[in-house]
């Protein structure tokens, strides 16, 4: 099957997130909704959890969605997700739904996907429920003003992992999300950032062909809780990509992938940047750049370093 | 009734059910889409029976066995906002787990049924009957009703997908039975033929609003078509008018659940009283027991003896606790002397538990009214005796004599 991307074709789509949403100039949420559902096809309903996405674009009486759209609340996307495929299913059954198939796609951010809710997610996996699970990580709780999760990376200052005196911000790494998903063997997982759209959007249509769980680590950069100039997200996202700290890769059935950028990088390895380079964009890492604090950036180093050879082995590049 | 709806009734048949299984078949014969839960005891029964029906066939219900309470009820509302007719059951602990996820129920108008299997909150943990568990989610915006049996918790339950659906009413309803007193008691219960209650219940057909930005009236339901945003962030500016609807919503619920209770007689020759509250003996009383759920057996046995010995008592079961019937309880009670309000649950820190305090309330700004007493039993499913009814019942009488109160709240058979 192609998942070919046509942007002539995809330019004459009306778009599915509207505007006069209120979400912060540089926030990569919306385009990564909407490459999302300009990828998608035909009858879709959003799920989403609590967080920056849902309260910046739906302030009653107001809209910005342009598809069937539900909050439940901040842990429960995925068990919402689960009772809507449940409902599709049984009216269907019933005959009052005649579509070949619905969407259900759910965005939740870190907090709604690492912490709070990974216990809904783990269950909606293991019971095979029908729906993309689109995680959009800005690697803390930004809409409750940047408190640290289970996605804040090593070292990043945030208000309750703040650097200080004698700890010098977060002190565990970055949990390893989307290996959990792989590891409920769900059919599709992959892992996106707003900076290589094609990717991402392939990466979707892919996705919504599966029947089954399937899980999109996409990675948000977050001007506000990452300290850094709002017209910078997209080359923050290359970054993240280039100094392998987010690869991009895909997981099928068993089969691993590297994609884009990431495969260029293993076939290439004199193009893999040290992740400084990414750390002094960004103002939650300055206190990184101080030398008394040098061996926690070699911490995150080897940590990225381990992790992306042990996706290369996986891919079976080495 | 007609001898043909007398023919209807009889094609049904009686079948000797714990209150669990009568629920189980309740949910089986009402054209149910999809069924959430998590097994708790003493609510399991229900589930497993249900998934027997599931796993023969006997149902087109998609069921899904989730990984906890809190995710039944949010599966909950994600299908009944896709459309679908949607049950669940719980008990205790798992309703507590489900809490938050209540509010939002009833906040987004879904016509949920929930079968609770009352039983106490831990600590210190314990799997019998009280009514903590349901009380303390009396203010989240559920119809609350409580049955005295197994056969009135088949009814019921059959009966609250007609109500919460109803468009005056949208609202989640809780069918509460007392736990191991009516789950895991036998009982010969009275069953509907099939068709007699899928037509009573029809299917589910979400209501149709006016959408401002479509311009059109829409099926409330994501239908994967049709773009309405269902649970948005409602601030200041609006909050507090739809809380107002919910207000009215559950206004509206009872000359609904009245309207139920009569047509469900007609077609099963069953009623509860009004549908709200089931007075019993209350004609001539002078005193009278206030009371919910399987007690009422109890008391209404203890009623019987001492009325044939000429004891004017009587007593009025609350079967709608939420919306509280305060018209129907204030006319039913106000020309007894003595009235005690038996309750299943304590409100810590406050004057008595929650019934007293709703009677008390109802009783206010009548000019007349009854001495209002409180009795506290059960906790923990302790048992309560017909001995023990008979207790209250002597303490009421010399009330009733003296007119004098000395304890207005009391623990009934509780070790010092």
């Amino acid at each position: 099957m192609s998942f070919a991307i046509n942007i002539k074709e995809l330019a004459k789509k009306p778009p599915k997130l509207l505007p006069g949403h209120r979400l912060c100039a540089g926030c990569a949420a919306p385009v990564l909704v909407k490459l999302t559902l300009l990828a998608s096809e035909g009858p879709t309903i959003v799920v989403n959890a609590t967080g920056c996405l849902e309260v910046a674009t739906t302030i009653f009486p107001y809209t910005s969605w342009a598809v069937p759209w539900i909050h439940n609340a901040f842990e429960n996307a995925a068990s919402t997700a689960s009772g809507i495929d449940a409902a599709i299913k049984a009216l269907r059954r019933r005959g009052a739904i005649k579509d070949e198939r619905v969407n259900i796609i759910v965005f939740a951010g870190d907090g709604g996907t690492y912490d709070i809710g990974l216990q809904a997610l783990s269950g909606a996996v293991e019971r095979g429920h029908n729906f993309l699970y689109i995680l959009y990580d800005n690697e803390a709780y930004m809409n409750t003003g940047i408190q640290r999760s289970g996605g804040t990376p090593l070292g990043a200052a945030t208000t309750t992992s703040p650097a200080g005196k004698v700890i010098p911000g977060k002190l565990q790494q970055k949990k390893p999300i989307a290996d959990i998903i792989v590891a409920h063997k769900a059919p599709y997982v992959a892992t996106v950032t707003p900076a290589h759209w094609v990717d991402l959007m392939r990466k979707v249509k892919k996705a919504l062909s599966i029947e089954g769980p399937k899980f999109i680590h996409a990675l948000s950069p977050c001007p506000r809780g990452w300290r850094y100039d709002s017209d910078l997200s997209i080359e923050i996202a290359k970054l993240a990509v280039d100094t392998c700290y987010f690869p991009l890769w895909e997981y099928e059935n068993g089969v691993w992938r590297l994609t884009d950028r990431s495969l260029v990088i293993a076939r290439n390895p004199k193009l893999k940047k040290p992740i400084t380079e990414f750390l002094k964009v960004q103002a939650r890492f300055k206190h990184l750049l101080r030398p008394e604090n040098a061996y926690v950036v070699k911490k995150l180093q080897d940590y990225i370093d381990a992790m992306w050879s042990d996706l290369i082995k996986r891919a079976g590049l080495k | 009734m007609s001898l043909v709806q007398a023919l209807e009734v009889f094609k049904g048949r009686v079948m000797a059910l714990n209150g669990d299984e009568a629920v189980a078949w309740a949910v089986k014969q009402s054209n149910v889409d999809v069924v959430a839960a998590y097994p708790i005891t003493p609510q399991t029964i229900i589930v497993e029976k249900f998934s027997e029906f599931v796993a023969d066939g006997e149902v087109h219900t998609e069921f899904v066995p989730v990984e906890s309470e809190h995710s039944a009820l949010s599966a909950c509302v994600g299908a009944a906002a896709a459309g679908a007719r949607v049950f669940t059951a719980t008990a205790s602990q798992g309703l507590a787990l489900m809490w938050e996820i209540l509010y939002v129920a009833s906040g987004l108008r879904l016509p949920i049924v929930m079968a609770v299997v009352n039983r106490a909150l831990s600590a210190p943990i314990n799997i019998h009957c009280d009514h903590s568990d349901t009380m303390g989610a009396r203010d989240s915006g559920w119809i609350q009703l409580y049955v005295e049996d197994s056969q009135e918790a088949y009814d019921t339950t059959i009966q609250a997908f007609k109500i919460a659906e109803h468009p005056d009413v949208l609202l989640p309803v809780m069918v509460n039975l007392d736990g191991f007193f009516l789950s895991h008691t036998l009982q010969n219960v009275n069953l509907l033929p099939d068709d007699v209650v899928k037509k009573f219940v029809g299917i589910r057909r979400p209501v149709k609003i006016y959408v401002p930005y479509l311009g059109r009236e829409v099926p409330l339901a994501l239908d994967g078509k049709t773009p309405i945003t269902m649970g948005p962030l409602d601030l200041q500016d609006y909050y507090f008018e739809h809380k107002m609807h919910q207000v009215k919503a559950i206004e509206n619920s009872r000359d609904v659940i009245m309207k139920v209770n009569e047509e469900y007689a007609e077609l099963s020759g069953r009623s509860y009283g009004n549908g709200l509250v089931v007075p019993y003996g209350l004609d001539d009383a002078e005193v009278a027991i206030v009371v919910l759920g399987s007690a009422a057996g109890t008391v209404r046995y203890v009623i019987r003896r001492l009325r044939r010995r000429g004891v004017k008592i009587g007593m009025l079961r609350i079967r709608a606790f939420r919306p509280f019937p305060v018209n129907d309880v204030v006319k039913a009670l106000k020309d007894v002397k003595v009235v005690c309000a038996m309750d299943r649950s304590l409100s810590f820190g406050a004057l008595g538990g929650p019934l007293f305090n709703e009677l008390r309330s109802a009783f206010y700004d009548e000019g007349s009214r009854p001495i209002i007493l409180n009795y506290i039993y059960g906790l923990g499913g302790r048992d309560i005796p017909p001995s023990a009814v008979k207790v209250i019942v002597d303490e009421l009488l010399n009330v009733a004599k003296t007119m004098e109160v000395k304890e207005l709240v009391k623990y009934v058979g509780v070790r010092e």
